[in-house]
């Protein structure tokens, strides 16, 4: 068997994509994604220490093969740097929520001890809803909101997630530091 | 030296050794074709009917010359009637650099008048591309241009400039050209590896692409298969790359490639796919592509490694580096059981029979090859007559058999001559098409006469559009949808009307006469052959097919 279709089982995988800051950065990593029909979960963009340099975090599921292309087809960018997938073993991944959930006098108490145990923050309180937010891994969001489930949810923003190494050093981050 | 932006644009191109640009003007362009008009005597501007030929003609002329083919649009239509030219460059990594003009930066984004996004309309047919708009990074832009179209992988570059950007003035300093890259090169270890297991093949066969003909691999190609008696099989980018006499060429390998090309895949031991990309067009059915074979794949762009079928070994490298360095790793082989049985499977006596008195179109083609040199060019559409032209031309070298492989671009073809024989003005340029193709772009016509480029037509005339009507006769029963147009073009007169020489041929013997005829003209000619539109493409393996399931006849 040599098609695609022999590949082996679909995983979540994180890839940190260092990019040159140009104008259409974002737009030519997502038209890329995009055209070759890649599965992308989160793409979240955000400056870096380094002057120029953006970092680019995606979530995408594929096999190793799927990965091969998305990681090869991303470095052949012009303004794309260093394509890194984040070791499975050794990634932290974060993710922000902040849900607006309707409350009134009667079941902010029950919401409050929810948040509490989550340990969300409760950000606002007005007078027909309040605002949680909640840092965490996207599993424990995703809990998260199913236990506020049965209270009315009127709006959930999510950022996507974020993803760091624990100890070793990225060393291309550390080689591009040096060049500047 | 104080230059506007626009006398920056030439001086640039002057120093990347430009010395012909196609194009086409318009009103955002009006300062570049004012810089052009002052470079007149250094910077030769091909004038087209349509930006799409230019496009075309600049690719054309790239494929024709090895050199980076630039075209030149204004802002707005202009720019997308070069979207197919850029892309059909794109999809068969030909060296282009494309420079369109915009609205003034003042008016970007407002929807001005001839105003669009081109940066974002190109974005995935471009290896990169820029919006310039503003003047100091206009020099670098155009020089990273050219770097990236002609290094690594090919491809077009687009660098979309605004209107005050070529109108203001700036201190133009020459700055250095960019220093190119290196190829990307096998280590001596891996090619120990692979060289291992071409020794110990006993049925080895060689798969060779548009990358190694991109290269310049073709002396190594020869020499290799000589030293290592190993059988090679090409994709339509690579025609010409092994040599035509060399009985250990098979001939072009996929959906319409020889019997012995595809049965040697399939029965191979070892697959050495060199420059190649095992497309949808070659490797019919991913899972059954080579079966019995380890695949070793050899590729300047590692994203081609497991893309469409799954690889053994792979080694990202220059074609040419790659087979240099190979050649003295490899013991010299027999290899004669194996080359006797692929012999064997050799089809005698299988081409397309015409049903009447018309013109076969491999007899055809076959008399193109008798009446012209080695060191013609022929140039494509795309179709039947773009595939009967693969099978049977003898192509004796890369650069001279130009066609849209990757995209199949029906019109490709005028364009692509003109740029053709401006690369080559002591050459002959051969323009083979079909009835369907030259009706989309034979605007270009007026080009070839106005610029007296004695390009010679010879049009495959079945008056259908030859390839889907054969696909709805042979996958969809019979029901002919819309590829029957009763036109009623008079072929000879439209080539009079355009100021060029136009005949008719209904047999074989009148076709000698009007080439013996268009030989001597010192412009361009048209040649319309009658085919009979029953003639077919074979052999053919239907999609998701192998070897096994060829169609013969």
């Amino acid at each position: 068997m040599r098609g695609k279709e022999s590949s082996k089982q679909v995983e979540k995988r994180v890839i940190v994509v260092l990019v040159d800051d140009q104008p259409n950065v974002l737009a030519r990593v997502s038209s890329l994604i995009g055209r070759r029909n890649y599965n992308i979960h989160t793409l979240t963009a955000t400056e870096t220490d380094m002057p120029g340099i953006t970092r680019i975090t995606a979530v995408v599921s594929g096999n190793e093969y799927e990965m091969h292309q998305i990681v090869s087809q991303l470095e052949k960018l012009e303004n794309v740097r260093q394509v890194d997938e984040i070791e499975r073993g050794s990634g932290l991944y974060r993710e922000l929520l902040l849900v607006k959930v309707a409350a009134d006098k009667v079941n902010r108490g029950d919401i409050r001890d929810i948040a509490d145990i989550y340990r969300a923050k409760i950000i606002d309180l007005s007078p027909q809803s309040m605002i949680l937010e909640l840092t965490g891994s996207s599993n424990k969001i995703d809990v998260f909101l199913d236990v506020l489930s049965c209270y009315e949810i009127l709006q959930v923003c999510r950022t996507g997630t974020t993803g760091i190494e624990r100890d070793k050093i990225n060393n291309y981050d550390a080689n591009l530091k040096k060049e500047r | 030296m104080k230059l506007t932006g626009a006398e920056i644009v030439a001086e640039v191109l002057l120093d990347q050794g430009v010395d012909t640009v196609f194009g086409y003007p318009g009103g955002a362009a009006l300062f570049l074709y004012d810089a052009l008009y002052k470079y007149s005597d250094k910077i030769r501007h091909i004038l087209t009917a349509h930006e799409q030929g230019a496009a075309h003609a600049a690719d054309g002329y790239a494929r024709a010359t090895g050199k980076t083919g630039v075209v030149m649009a204004t802002s707005g239509p202009g720019a997308t009637n070069l979207v197919t030219g850029i892309a059909t460059a794109y999809m068969d990594s030909v060296p282009m650099v494309a420079i369109t003009a915009n609205v003034p930066s003042t008016l970007t984004g407002r929807d001005a008048f001839q105003e669009i996004y081109i940066t974002g309309v190109t974005m995935p047919i471009t290896k990169h591309n820029y919006f310039v708009n503003k003047i100091e990074d206009l020099e670098r832009c155009l020089r990273e241009a050219f770097r990236i179209a002609s290094t690594g992988r090919k491809g077009p570059v687009l660098v979309d400039i605004s209107k005050d950007v070529t109108a203001s003035t700036y201190e133009y300093k020459k700055g250095p050209r960019q220093a190119f890259p290196e190829l990307p090169k096998a280590s001596d270890e891996d090619i120990r590896k692979i060289a291992d297991m071409i020794n110990e093949a006993e049925k080895p066969v060689m798969y060779v692409g548009g990358g190694a003909a991109s290269s310049g691999a073709a002396d190594a190609t020869a020499e290799f298969m000589q030293k290592a008696q190993i059988p090679a099989v090409y994709t339509m980018m690579a025609a010409g790359i092994v040599g035509y006499e060399d009985e250990k060429n098979l001939g072009l390998i996929g959906m319409h490639g020889t019997v012995e090309a595809n049965k040697a895949i399939d029965k191979a031991d070892l697959v050495l796919a060199l420059g190649t990309r095992f497309s949808d067009r070659v490797a019919l059915n991913t899972d059954k592509f080579a079966r019995h074979a380890k695949i070793v794949q050899v590729d300047i762009d590692r994203s081609e490694f497991n893309k469409n079928v799954i690889i053994d070994v792979s080694v990202m490298s220059d074609v040419k580096y790659f087979l240099e360095k190979l050649i003295p790793m490899i013991k010299p082989a027999d290899h004669s059981d194996w080359l006797d049985r692929i012999k064997k499977w050799k089809l005698k006596g299988r081409d397309v029979k015409a049903t009447n008195s018309m013109i076969a179109p491999h007899e055809l083609i076959g008399k193109i090859c008798d009446l012209t040199d080695r060191e013609t060019i022929y140039v494509t559409d795309v179709g039947q007559h773009q595939i009967w032209a693969a099978q049977y031309l003898k192509h004796y070298k890369t650069k001279a058999f130009i066609t849209s492989g990757g995209l199949g671009t029906m019109g490709f073809g005028y364009g692509a001559a003109i740029g053709a024989q401006i690369g080559n003005p002591d050459k002959r340029v051969v323009h083979i098409t079909g009835d369907g193709s030259l009706h989309m772009n034979l605007n270009e016509t007026c080009t070839a006469v106005s610029y007296n480029l004695p390009i010679i037509t010879v049009i495959f005339n079945n008056r259908v559009l030859g390839m889907v009507y054969q696909w709805q006769n042979s996958f969809y029963s019979g029901r002919i949808s819309q590829t029957t147009p009763e036109r009623k073009t008079d072929f000879v007169k439209v080539a009079q009307a355009f100021g060029a020489k136009g005949f008719k041929a209904d047999t074989l013997d009148e076709f000698i006469a009007a080439y013996e005829q268009a030989h001597k003209e010192n412009g361009p000619v048209w040649i319309d052959c009658a085919i009979d539109r029953t003639s077919k493409v074979l052999p053919m393996i239907p999609n998701g097919g192998t070897v096994a399931d060829i169609i013969l006849d």
